[in-house]
């Protein structure tokens, strides 16, 4: 337990020496620091861990030192690991650690300037450092620290390939819109101070009874305003997709993994505030509901495969949020880390299809690909099997099961049906995305180059992904408790368990030619309705007649900057004043002992009060 | 029996030696003349400090005098080398020649 430290520290110390190198280690050196001191801090984590659970006490802190003390803040840097801290810090050691050696080798080919391999592994590292704070951290100063240095580490690395002015753009998009939510959650964490007077996270919980209901709602809804920031949900969801402009493993870590599911780690965390207030917790659940329909219809229609699993994360963080919401807590946390598992899975197998072709992403211009390139293949339809919630065989069927059905029996059909709606159409885009991708005719030829750092991590997530349920139903139970033991034998229970597979079956009749949908889909109305759902819901449309428009048109009338005048004229006097100073200095010695005479004559009238 | 000089006369001496020294540092161009006057105007200083010693007959005075004297020969010592060194440079003594340094 002592060394429960060591595992932020691990990363840290990673970033450290490939920063200070400067990419001028080789670059197998890079990879073994990269990838070994996540795989270091897997291993210290599951050692720790093992600890944890066999010492059956409920927290274990380690106060490292105080950050600094001013006045009632004395913010602590506090290694706090319970529970749901051990649980986060698994997913991120753990399929951080895989994704990072799929990254070795995804990237050795990959990078485009000789530095390249060296810079993208120092961000990953401190992406990593940067979570595993977040989620260890015992103050709420603490986590947000890491929550922007997450956030840090995904611009920098969304603009990875920064030649392309438009992925400069897209990270710059993430960063901004993600701004917006920090902004909403620093005032909520100011909020929480004024109440505390502390920002102890265990300190607030147990007097977040003695709150204000009127008080608790804005908190909740500002912390959720950060959350719904990070974690892609309506209505700050624009960015996710344009994220995608990243590197393949780093969608796969921070895009899908981990970062984005930071919002739903905040308000788990912060559930004792959330129970103060039914009306916020109200507020998150529909946030979660809306989300992931449109992001289910959305991924329905987008051609990039990327893009497509960019949706699809969306919808299932949308189903955490509504599991949060309806106070699934647990639930929401297991689908945390099945999502985490399966989507990780996904993403690296659709980053070993992409560098197959040569950075295709359009899966209409794949095709056939099921027998050439059988490891990317079989890890898709696993992924994909979780992903829909194949019943019974799949960890994706287990945690979406368990949400659904507390949804259903805490706050009735509207959660639950929206819920099961959003489940069919994940099953028709799931099963959209491998028809098109994998079987017809090949359009484009594949160079199967796949290494045994690339094809063992999927190796491994495809165990994970199918076993993840059974680990969560037995450990996460007894470690978080209220996964429900649900009965399949009620209606409610088979409809969430038969609606996935119709899905399927529809999809497949469609997307096979089987049933001839294309006067529909060519249709005026259905042609709309396509480009509306391809483009997001016209969000991206709305913001940018709304902010980005009005802003520039203002930037553009202010281009003088009228606030910027009075120091601009400052500055001009001062170098009109120095102008004239400089003209006395003539270089001519005798000018100077000639001034030097006069002043001293000056000096003697004034001290003989002549003048 | 030794004739009293009024102190006076000395430190009016003095001041029309400084002021002459002045005049020649403000109105010669040539480097030579230049250090020359400044000479005359220090020893029109060390004058000033002997009839100030000699009216109240202490020796401080003439402590400064000496002290002076040093100074002006250090002063002598790195003037010349400049003096040297604006001549090779410049190939001539005229010391408005040497305004470089202008702002």
């Amino acid at each position: 337990m002592e060394l429960l430290w060591l595992v932020p520290a691990l990363p840290l110390a990673g970033f450290l020496i490939l920063f200070v190198t400067q990419g001028k280690l080789p670059d197998r050196v890079v990879a073994l620091v990269g990838a070994g001191s996540v795989g270091l801090a897997a291993i210290v984590a599951l050692g720790v861990g093992f600890q944890f659970v066999q010492g059956g006490e409920p927290s274990y802190a380690q106060h490292l030192w105080t950050w600094m003390a001013v006045g009632d803040l004395r913010p602590s840097i506090t290694l706090y690991m319970d529970s749901l801290a051990l649980v986060m810090t698994g997913v991120i050691t753990g399929v951080g650690f895989l994704i990072h050696v799929f990254a070795t080798g995804y990237m050795w080919e990959d990078h485009e300037e000789p530095k390249g391999y060296s810079r993208f592994f120092a961000y990953m590292n401190l992406f990593v450092f940067a979570m595993l704070m977040l989620v260890l951290g015992d103050n709420l100063l603490v986590l947000f620290l890491g929550w922007e240095g997450v956030g840090l580490c995904s611009y920098l690395l969304i603009g990875f390939y920064h030649r392309d002015p438009a992925n400069g753009y897209a990270a710059r998009k993430a960063f901004v819109v993600t701004r917006v939510g920090d902004t909403l959650m620093a005032l909520g964490l100011f909020l929480l101070f004024w109440q505390f007077k502390t920002l102890e996270v265990q300190e607030i919980l147990s007097a977040a009874n003695t709150l204000e209901p009127g008080m608790a709602t804005a908190i909740g809804l500002l912390l959720l305003g950060g959350a719904v920031g990070k974690s892609a949900q309506v209505p700050l969801q624009t960015w996710l997709p344009d994220a995608m402009a990243g590197p393949t493993p780093v969608s796969a870590l921070i895009h899908a993994a981990t970062m984005v599911t930071a919002g739903v780690y905040l308000i788990a965390r912060m559930q004792d505030v959330y129970l103060m207030s039914p009306d916020a917790q109200r507020v998150v659940a529909v946030v979660g509901l809306v989300t992931l329909l449109i992001s289910s219809f959305s991924a329905l229609t987008q051609t990039d495969i990327k893009r497509i699993l960019a949706y699809s994360t969306m919808s299932q963080i949308g189903y955490m949020f509504m599991a949060l919401g309806v106070g699934a807590w647990s639930a929401a946390i297991f689908h945390l880390m099945t999502h985490a598992f399966f989507k990780a899975l996904l993403f690296l197998a659709s980053g070993s299809v992409i560098l197959a072709l040569h950075h295709e992403q359009d899966i209409y211009k794949m095709g056939g690909l099921w027998k050439k390139l059988p490891v990317p293949f079989w890890s898709m339809a696993i992924g994909s099997g979780a992903l829909v919630a194949l019943p019974f065989i799949t960890s994706g069927f287990w945690s979406k099961d368990a949400i659904l059905l507390t949804a259903y029996a805490e706050s009735g059909w509207l959660f639950w049906g929206g819920g099961v709606l959003a489940a069919g159409m994940t099953a028709l885009y799931t099963t959209r995305m491998m028809i098109v991708t994998f079987f017809g005719e090949t359009k484009t030829e594949p160079h199967d180059n796949s290494k045994a750092n690339t094809w063992l991590p999927l190796v491994v997530l495809w165990i994970l992904s199918i076993g993840g349920g059974w680990l969560g139903i037995g450990i996460l139970d007894e470690l978080l408790g209220g996964i429900r033991e649900v009965s399949h034998a009620s209606p409610v229970a088979l409809t969430t368990m038969v609606v996935p597979l119709l899905g399927i079956l529809v999809g497949w009749l469609v997307f096979s030619g089987r049933m001839n949908v294309a006067g529909l889909v060519e249709s005026g109305a259905g042609d709309a309705l396509r480009r509306f759902w391809q483009s997001g819901w016209g969000f991206d449309w709305v913001y940018d007649r709304l902010f980005v428009k009005p802003f520039v048109a203002a930037a553009k009338l202010n281009k003088n900057d009228v606030v910027d005048l009075a120091y601009r004229i400052t500055a001009a006097v001062l170098r009109g004043l120095h102008y004239v100073g400089a003209l006395t200095q003539t270089g001519r010695l005798r000018w100077y002992a000639a001034n030097m005479a006069i002043g001293l004559v000056l000096v003697f009238l004034i001290v003989l009060e002549v003048l | 029996m030794a004739i009293e000089i009024p102190v006076f006369h000395v430190l009016a001496l003095a001041g029309i030696l400084f002021l002459l020294g002045l005049a020649g540092v403000l109105v010669r161009r040539n480097i030579m003349f230049l250090l020359m006057s400044l000479e005359v105007m220090m020893n029109a200083a060390g004058l000033a400090f002997i009839a100030a010693g000699a009216r109240w007959g202490e020796p401080d005075g003439q402590v400064m005098f000496m002290l002076i004297l040093a100074v002006a020969a250090a002063e002598v010592a790195v003037a010349l080398g400049i003096v040297v060194q604006i001549s090779r440079r410049f190939d001539t003594l005229d010391i408005d020649a040497a305004s470089d340094l202008n702002g």
